[in-house]
């Protein structure tokens, strides 16, 4: 028996307080998410219990218990607030998936600071844009990544702290700190920040169509909607070996990648090196990994290598697997219940601004391979006209996916920018400010993406109601790369879409028009192409450039991506008449 | 074949790393497994042999694996130059 049991029951009988049943909250305890992530765990007895185990690349490895969480997020809390840290400031984590990641991530909920997490893939233009923006006091990195950190950090005011935390300290330059956790005075007991429901915990970035990528900030309150869909949407148990494969530096990897298994007291696995899928089945062998997170890129991947090499492997450990970042195509959901026993994938639907799933499908009930599956019990969601923004009922037709607001992990605002928060709501007044709209009923919540709902009550991906790329399950904003593109001195003009790609779903073509003086070639690609990866990020490179002699504009001279978009997934162009003749 | 080995090596040292990093990279060293090299930056080394070495390398033996070392990289190259 699963731990949802009946969906339908669920449905009928819902509240959000069966999630504190879920994590036998009693009243009057600290709602702090750093906090019950590690020391309410082993306050609960839970102390000597497997929290993580963690591989790194070239045969590294490393354990820890609850007990030990406590102790180092303790290390990273009281180092943090020793260098002048406040409840409110912004710190950046800036790192691969090591351990010190993890700890520093509940220590700075500890002290009531905000977790700003990042890829570290990222380039210096994108970190640097998205610490600008936060005005991010404190950055935690790795002698690995600081390099890109110098590079910006003069034009960075506001960033008073650069700290790393591995590597030798006598390669660090001018003020930057060396912290070693493991080296710390152990802190067995730390006076945790009184965080409260609305103090805000994370700032996660997610790009858009315009402008440039906005911080979605969550609040302590978030745990619920964690605690209670891992535990019903995962089916996460105490027994669990759970691993979510995502990077913390998005929002699943600090949502399902620690907050919400770490709230259950359950182990989880971190695997931090790169991709093959020999690899990855290697490692759910050695770790017995029970409960399985991933992302369709990676089925995909491992779809390509083929059955033969999963059989090479015990994977008998594996109960449930479960996917999230783009749609999870038929084939996949099928794939994996023929290579795995009879476990086929469960896709879920949420994003950044949701802070946790909020369209599921779910252990015992029945899977319609490529749906999305349905709204998560407490979740009123709805698929609304194009143009009237009125709810549908007609199944099978397509509309925006859309959420009546208030559940607990909603997100609270854009970071500083009301205006772009309310954008996102149907029917807000113009004045209405972020605490207004999130509780208002009688409002919907735009997600940006498009679906049908069937007659079923099921929900069917169709695709992104804007210009943003989704590649391998992350976000990328074409407006991002455009700058970027006009920043290399060849490039005149330039315009970036996505495009067809069988393993991430998208991948980003860019149009480019180019300066006088410069000719098309093979060389010039390749330098564009690299000249994105370092600036921006390996997500954000154009996987193809196309030299052309113009760009389609509007008469007011904007781009019409959704032109150079459609031809390339051979889509219909539309009413094309607001082009320019020019 | 040592010639390219350099030149592969050495665009990986300059592409991929900083720069106090050249020293860790061998013939033999992980790119791919190691993540010095994901699976999206891929994309622009293949692109890269294929310009420097006129050859097209096809999508389905541009693997994770086949993309691990120099080494592997350029066993890959110099079978499809024919």
């Amino acid at each position: 028996m699963s731990n949802i049991g009946s969906y339908e029951e669920r449905v009928k009988n819902f509240s959000w307080d069966i999630a504190k049943e879920v994590l036998d909250w009693k009243d009057g305890e600290l709602l702090n998410i750093g906090a019950i992530c590690s020391d309410r765990v082993c306050g609960m007895g839970k102390g000597s219990k497997p929290a993580l185990i963690w591989e790194g690349f070239g045969g590294r490895s490393a354990r820890y218990t609850f007990d030990d969480l406590k102790v180092y997020s303790n290390a990273f809390a009281g180092f943090l607030r020793e260098q002048g840290m406040e409840p409110g400031d912004r710190i950046c984590i800036f790192m691969d998936k090591i351990p010190s990641l993890y700890f520093s991530f509940l220590g700075i909920l500890k002290i009531g600071a905000i977790v700003q997490p990042l890829f570290s893939a990222f380039g210096e233009e994108s970190l640097e844009v998205r610490l600008a923006s936060a005005e991010t006091k404190a950055i935690l990195t790795t002698v690995k990544h600081v390099k890109k950190v110098r590079k910006i950090r003069e034009r960075l005011p506001h960033l008073e702290k650069v700290v790393v935390v591995d590597g030798n300290p006598d390669r660090l330059k001018g003020d930057e700190i060396f912290f070693d956790v493991e080296k710390y005075p152990a802190i067995k007991e730390f006076d945790v920040y009184r965080s409260d429901s609305e103090t805000p915990s994370v700032l996660h970035y997610t790009s858009g169509t315009t402008g440039q990528p906005k911080g979605a900030l969550h609040v302590h309150n978030s745990i619920w909607g964690q605690a209670l869909t891992a535990n019903w949407v995962l089916d996460l148990r105490d027994d669990d070996i759970y691993w979510c494969t995502a990077d913390p530096g998005w929002v699943t990897g600090t949502s399902y990648g620690i907050i919400g298994p770490w709230s259950l007291g359950v182990t989880q696995c971190v695997l931090d090196s790169g991709f093959t899928s020999a690899r990855w089945y290697q490692f759910i062998q050695d770790n017995k990994v029970s409960v399985w997170y991933s992302a369709p890129t990676a089925i995909r991947a491992l779809m390509k290598d083929g059955g033969e090499l999963v059989k090479k492997y015990d994977l008998s450990s594996l109960r449930h697997l479960a996917s999230v970042g783009e749609p999870l195509n038929p084939e996949a959901v099928i794939w994996s219940g023929e290579v795995f026993g009879g476990l086929k994938f469960h896709d879920t639907f949420w994003q950044t601004e949701t802070g946790a799933i909020m369209i599921s499908n779910y252990p015992g009930m029945e899977i319609k391979p490529g749906s999305m599956g349905k709204p998560f019990p407490g979740i009123e969601a709805s698929v609304l006209d194009l143009e009237t923004h009125e709810p549908l009922t007609e199944p099978g037709k397509v509309g925006l996916i859309a959420f009546r607001p208030g559940w607990p992990s909603m997100f609270r605002q854009y970071w500083k920018r009301p205006d772009i928060y309310r954008s996102k709501f149907v029917g807000a007044r113009e004045d209405a400010m972020p605490d207004e709209l999130r509780t208002d009923k009688s409002l919907w919540y735009v997600s940006g993406d498009r679906a049908s709902i069937d007659a079923d009550g099921y929900f069917w991906f169709v695709g992104r109601d804007d210009d943003v790329i989704n590649t391998g399950g992350h976000l990328v904003g074409p407006f991002e790369i455009e700058s970027a593109l006009v920043e290399h001195e060849a490039i005149a003009e330039a315009a970036a879409v996505g495009k067809p790609d069988k393993v991430n779903m998208e991948v980003v073509k860019a149009f480019v028009t180019l300066k006088p003086g410069y000719e098309p070639s093979e060389e010039l690609e390749l330098d564009i192409m690299n000249f994105i990866r370092k600036k921006l990020s390996p997500l954000a490179m154009p996987q193809e450039i196309e030299y052309v002699e113009k760009l389609p504009k509007t008469r007011s001279g904007k781009i019409v991506r959704r032109y150079l978009r459609a031809l390339e997934w051979g889509e219909e162009v539309g009413d094309l008449s607001t082009l320019s003749d020019e | 074949m040592d010639e390219m080995k350099d030149v592969v090596l050495q665009y990986v040292i300059d592409e991929y790393l900083e720069e106090d990093e050249e020293d860790e990279v061998t013939y033999d060293s992980p790119l791919i497994s190691s993540g010095i090299v994901d699976s999206f930056s891929m994309v622009s080394l293949k692109k890269f042999l294929e310009n420097k070495y006129k050859v097209k390398l096809p999508d389905e033996e541009a693997t994770p694996e086949a993309f691990d070392t120099v080494n592997s990289i350029c066993a890959l190259v110099k079978k499809h130059m024919g």
